[in-house]
C-alpha cells in the first residue's frame, strides 16, 4: 500500500510538470488565437485521432493485464502487457512520421522557415514539439518499464500474491494516456 | 506486501473503453461544428470527462481509500489556482 | 547485543566510507546530507565574505565587475539549491522524523539514498558550471530572461544542475509524506504527532507540487538557449514576464520549503526548554498548513515592478498580507509557550530566541516589500537583500543551528561545549545585525542590489556591513569547530539530556540501528509528560 501511495505522489509531480507546459500553452493561445488555429490546421488530424485511439486502447490492455494478474491469469496478463507495448510502439511510429513530415517542411524550432512565420505560429509549433516531445519521452519510458514488467511476470517476481510493481506501472501508463487526452484537442482540434 | 485489492472486472473496463472511444468521436464532431469560443470549452469539458473515466476506473481511484481522492483533488486544485492567478496578469495587462 | 549497536558502528559487509555512502539507514543518510550541506554552506559563506570584501569601498577592491556578477550568482545558487532548500528536511528531517514517529526508517529507504546521490550529482554539475566554457553564470540565481538566454556564460549547465537537484527535493518530500501517512507508531493519531513532523508534512507537499514547475521552467530556458523555442523571447512573440511567473510559481513556495521545517524545529525547542506543552498546538498545525497552502498564491509579489497588470498586483499584495497572519500566530504561540514554564536557557533555546527576533524583523520587512506603494521604492535594492537574509539566514539558518545543537547529543551521543555554543550564538546575533541591518537602511536610501560599485554616500553602511560579515564568519567557524570537535571528543550524553518528551528522547544516544527495540504504543499527546508507572 505504501508503494502505491508513493506512486500516486510521483504522478502528482508529473501532473504539475505537464501542467506548467499547459500553462504556457494557454497563455500563448489566448494571445494568438488565429495563429494557433492556423497551426492546428497543418497538423494531421487522422494520425492524431489514430494515436488517441491507440493510447486509449493501450490503457484498456494495461488495466486488463492487472485484473488478470489479480485473478491469477498470468498468461493473459503477459499477453495484455505485450499488447500495451505494441500499441505504445505504434504510437511512437506515428509520432515519428508526424515529426519527420514537419521537419522536412522546415518546421522545427530554430529553422529559417520558422523564423519567418508569424509569432503565434512560431510559438504553436515550439509548444507542439516540446509538449509532444516530452510526452513521447514518457511513452518511451513507459514502454521500457512495461517490458521489464513482462520479464518480471515471466520470472515470477510479479505474481498473484505480489503485483504492486505491475499496478504502479499501470498507474504511470494511465498518466501518459491522461496527458494525451488533453494534448489531442488542444493541438489537433482547435480548428 | 500487497493488500488484497479490489478486482475490477474485464467487462467494466471494456465498457469504459467504449465510452472513451465514443467521447473521442464526439469531441472530433463538435470541433467540426466551428462553435467559436465555445469549442474550446466543449473540448476541455469532454477531455475532462474522458480523464475522469480513466482516473476513476482504469486507475482504480473509485476503489481507493478517501485519502487518495482528496490528494488527487488537491493536486488538480493547485494547478487550477496557479493557472487562474497567472491569468489575473495575462488577461488584464 | 546487535540490537543495541549504535548506528555509527558498521557491522555489515561494507566498511569505511562505503558503509556510509551505500547505506539505506535514514540516520546515516541524514549525516551524509549534513556533512554535504555544511560543506556547501561554508563555500557559500566564503563567497559571501568575498562579496562583502569587494563592497567594503566604492570602485574595484578585489575583483572585476564580471567576477562580482558571477560571485553573487554562484553564492545564490549554492546557498539556495545546495544548502537551504534541502537543508533542514534532508539533514535533520531524515535523522529525526522516523524517531519522532516511532518508526524504524522512512517509507522508501532506497529512494532516500538515491535522493542523496542525486543531490551530489546536481552539486557536482553546479561545481562544473564554475569552470571552463565562458565562465560561471552571471545572471543572478534567478536566471531572468532575456539576459539568461543571451549570455554566453555556463548558464545551461547551471540550469541543468538545478533541474537535477529538483529531483532530489521531490524524492525527499515524497518519502516524508508517505512516511507520515503510513509509519506512525500505533496510537499516534495525527494530532498526537509532534510539530516537527507536521512541518515536514506540509513541506513535503510543497516539494511535491511546486518543484516540478521549476523543473519545466528550467527545461524551457535550456530549450530557449539551445533551440530558440521562443517562449520567453519577445522577438518570437514570447514573454519574459511569463518566465518570471513560472520561476516564482516555484520559488515562492520554495521559501516555505525553507521556513516551515525551521518553524517545526522551533516548535520542538520551546516546549522542551520550558518543560511545558506547546501553547496552541492545533493553531500551530493549522497555521503550518495554511502557510503551505496560501504560499502558492503570493508569488507575484516578486514581480510588482515587472510590468504585470494592476489587477494581478493588488490581488497578490492582498494575499501576501494574508499569508503573514499564520506566521504571526506561531510567533505568539512560541512566546506564550514559555509563559509559566520552567525555562532553561541552554544554547538551543538561545538560538531559538535569536530566531524569533531575526525572523520577526524578516517578516515585518516582508510586509514592507509586500505593500505596492513601498515596493516601488525598495524593489531591486539592498533592502530586499536584507529582508531575505533576515528570513532565510536569520530564520531558517539560525533555526537549523538551533536544531543542530538540540539534536546533537542524539545524533553523536556526545555533548558539545556549552560555552563555545553560547559564544558563537552571541557573536552570530551581533554580527548578523551588523551585517544585514545596514542593508535595510541603504536599500531604503536607494542602494541597488547586485551592484558592484556605488556612490560614496553609501560607504559607511557598506563598511559596517562588511565588518559584520567578519563577525558572522567568525561565529560560524567557532560553531562548526565546536560541533566537529565535540562529535569526537565531547562528554558522552545520555538518552535525554534536555528532558524532552518526544519519542526520539526515549531511545539511546546515539540510536541503535533499528531505532526502537520495540515499536512504542503511543497514548498521549506529543508534549505531554509521560505517565508515571
Amino acid at each position: 500500500m505504501g508503494a502505491k501511495f508513493g506512486m500516486w505522489l510521483f504522478l502528482f509531480t508529473e501532473v504539475l510538470l505537464f501542467g506548467g507546459m499547459f500553462l504556457l500553452y494557454s497563455v500563448f493561445r489566448s494571445r494568438f488565437p488565429l495563429d494557433f488555429h492556423k497551426g492546428a490546421e497543418e497538423l494531421n488530424l487522422t494520425l492524431g485521432t489514430v494515436n488517441t485511439v491507440v493510447l486509449l486502447t493501450s490503457s484498456l490492455s494495461m488495466a486488463v493485464a492487472i485484473t488478470a494478474m489479480q485473478k491469477g491469469a498470468a498468461r493473459l496478463s503477459l499477453c495484455m502487457q505485450g499488447t500495451t507495448v505494441v500499441l505504445a510502439g505504434a504510437f511512437l511510429v506515428n509520432k515519428y512520421f508526424e515529426w519527420t513530415a514537419k521537419i522536412s517542411h522546415g518546421i522545427y524550432p530554430g529553422s529559417e522557415h520558422m523564423a519567418n512565420l508569424p509569432h503565434g505560429e512560431i510559438l504553436f509549433y515550439s509548444l507542439y514539439y516540446v509538449m509532444t516531445g516530452l510526452h513521447g519521452l514518457h511513452v518511451i519510458i513507459g514502454l521500457i518499464v512495461i517490458v521489464f514488467m513482462m520479464r518480471f511476470t515471466l520470472n515470477g517476481a510479479v505474481n498473484q500474491g505480489d503485483y504492486i510493481k505491475l499496478e504502479n506501472s499501470g498507474l504511470y501508463w494511465h498518466l501518459v494516456d491522461l496527458v494525451w487526452i488533453y494534448l489531442f484537442p488542444l493541438f489537433y482540434l482547435i480548428t | 506486501m500487497t493488500s488484497k485489492g479490489h478486482i475490477v472486472g474485464y467487462g467494466l473496463f471494456i465498457s469504459v473503453w467504449a465510452c472513451l472511444l465514443v467521447l473521442t468521436g464526439i469531441t472530433i464532431w463538435v470541433a467540426g461544428l466551428h462553435l467559436g469560443n465555445f469549442s474550446t470549452f466543449a473540448a476541455m469539458l469532454i477531455a475532462t470527462l474522458k480523464a475522469s473515466l480513466v482516473l476513476w476506473f482504469f486507475m482504480h481511484l473509485k476503489y481507493e481509500p478517501p485519502v487518495f481522492k482528496v490528494m488527487a483533488l488537491a493536486t488538480i486544485a493547485t494547478l487550477t489556482v496557479i493557472v487562474l492567478m497567472t491569468f489575473t496578469d495575462i488577461w488584464f495587462r | 547485543m546487535s540490537e543495541n549497536t549504535s548506528y555509527l558502528v558498521s557491522t555489515g559487509k561494507r566498511r569505511g566510507i562505503a558503509a556510509w555512502i551505500f547505506s539505506t539507514d535514514h540516520k546515516r543518510i541524514g549525516v551524509l546530507y549534513l556533512v554535504s550541506l555544511i560543506s556547501f554552506f561554508l563555500a557559500g559563506v566564503s563567497l559571501g565574505v568575498l562579496m562583502r570584501l569587494e563592497l567594503i569601498a566604492p570602485g574595484k577592491t578585489i575583483m572585476e565587475a564580471q567576477s562580482y556578477n558571477a560571485t553573487f550568482t554562484v553564492h545564490g545558487v549554492i546557498m539556495i539549491f545546495l544548502f537551504i532548500i534541502p537543508g533542514i528536511p534532508a539533514a535533520l528531517g531524515n535523522f529525526i522524523l522516523p524517531l519522532q514517529l516511532g518508526a524504524r526508517d522512512v517509507a522508501f529507504p532506497r529512494l532516500n539514498l538515491l535522493s542523496w546521490w542525486i543531490y551530489i550529482t546536481g552539486a557536482g554539475l553546479a561545481v562544473l558550471a564554475l569552470f571552463g566554457g565562458s565562465g560561471p553564470p552571471d545572471t543572478g540565481w534567478t536566471f531572468y530572461a532575456p539576459y539568461s538566454i543571451k549570455t554566453s556564460t555556463n548558464v545551461t549547465l547551471a540550469l541543468f544542475a538545478a533541474f537535477v537537484l529538483g529531483f532530489s527535493s521531490i524524492l525527499t518530500g515524497l518519502n516524508f509524506v508517505t512516511t507520515i501517512h503510513r509509519l506512525r507508531a500505533p496510537g499516534m493519531k495525527w494530532f498526537r504527532m509532534p510539530l516537527f513532523p507536521w512541518s515536514l508534512y506540509a513541506t513535503g507537499w510543497v516539494q511535491i507540487l511546486a518543484t516540478p514547475i521549476l523543473g519545466i521552467t528550467l527545461l524551457m530556458l535550456i530549450f530557449e538557449r539551445k533551440f530558440g523555442v521562443g517562449f520567453f523571447d519577445p522577438s518570437k512573440g514570447g514573454d519574459p514576464i511569463l518566465y518570471e511567473h513560472m520561476f516564482w510559481i516555484y520559488s515562492h513556495p520554495a521559501v516555505y520549503i525553507m521556513i516551515l521545517p525551521a518553524m517545526g524545529i522551533i516548535s520542538e525547542i520551546f516546549p522542551t526548554f520550558s518543560k511545558k506543552t506547546v501553547f496552541g498546538y492545533s493553531f500551530i498545525v493549522f497555521s503550518t498548513l495554511s502557510i503551505a497552502g496560501l504560499g502558492y498564491l503570493v508569488w507575484g509579489h516578486h514581480m510588482f515592478t515587472s510590468g504585470m497588470s494592476d489587477t494581478a498586483r493588488w490581488i497578490f499584495s492582498l494575499l501576501t498580507f494574508l499569508v503573514a497572519v499564520p506566521s504571526g500566530i506561531k510567533v505568539f504561540n512560541w512566546v506564550a509557550t514559555m509563559y509559566r514554564g520552567s525555562v532553561a536557557n541552554d544554547s538551543p533555546l538561545l538560538f531559538a530566541m535569536a530566531f524569533i527576533f531575526l525572523f520577526s524583523i524578516g517578516g515585518l520587512t516582508g510586509l514592507i516589500n509586500g505593500a505596492l506603494s513601498t515596493n516601488v521604492q525598495i524593489h531591486g535594492t539592498s533592502f530586499v537583500v536584507g529582508h531575505f537574509h533576515y528570513v532565510m539566514f536569520g530564520g531558517t539558518g539560525v533555526a537549523m543551528f538551533a536544531g543542530l545543537h538540540y539534536w546533537f547529543p542524539k545524533i553523536t551521543g556526545r555533548m558539545y561545549s556549552e560555552t563555545a555554543a553560547r559564544v558563537s550564538c552571541l557573536l552570530l546575533f551581533v554580527g548578523f545585525n551588523t551585517l544585514y541591518f545596514p542593508m535595510l537602511i541603504m536599500g531604503w536610501l536607494g542602494m541597488p542590489r547586485r551592484y558592484y560599485d556605488y556612490l560614496p554616500v553609501f560607504h559607511k553602511w557598506h563598511l559596517t556591513s562588511t565588518v559584520g560579515s567578519w563577525i558572522v564568519a567568525l561565529s560560524i567557524i567557532i560553531m562548526v569547530l565546536n560541533l566537529i570537535w565535540s562529535a569526537r571528543k565531547g562528554t558522552p550524553a545520555g538518552a535525554n539530556p534536555w528532558g524532552g518528551r518526544t519519542l526520539e528522547w526515549s531511545i539511546p544516544s546515539p540510536p541503535p540501528v533499528e531505532n526502537f527495540i520495540e515499536i512504542p504504543k503511543v497514548r498521549r499527546g506529543a508534549y505531554e509528560a509521560r505517565e508515571r508507572g
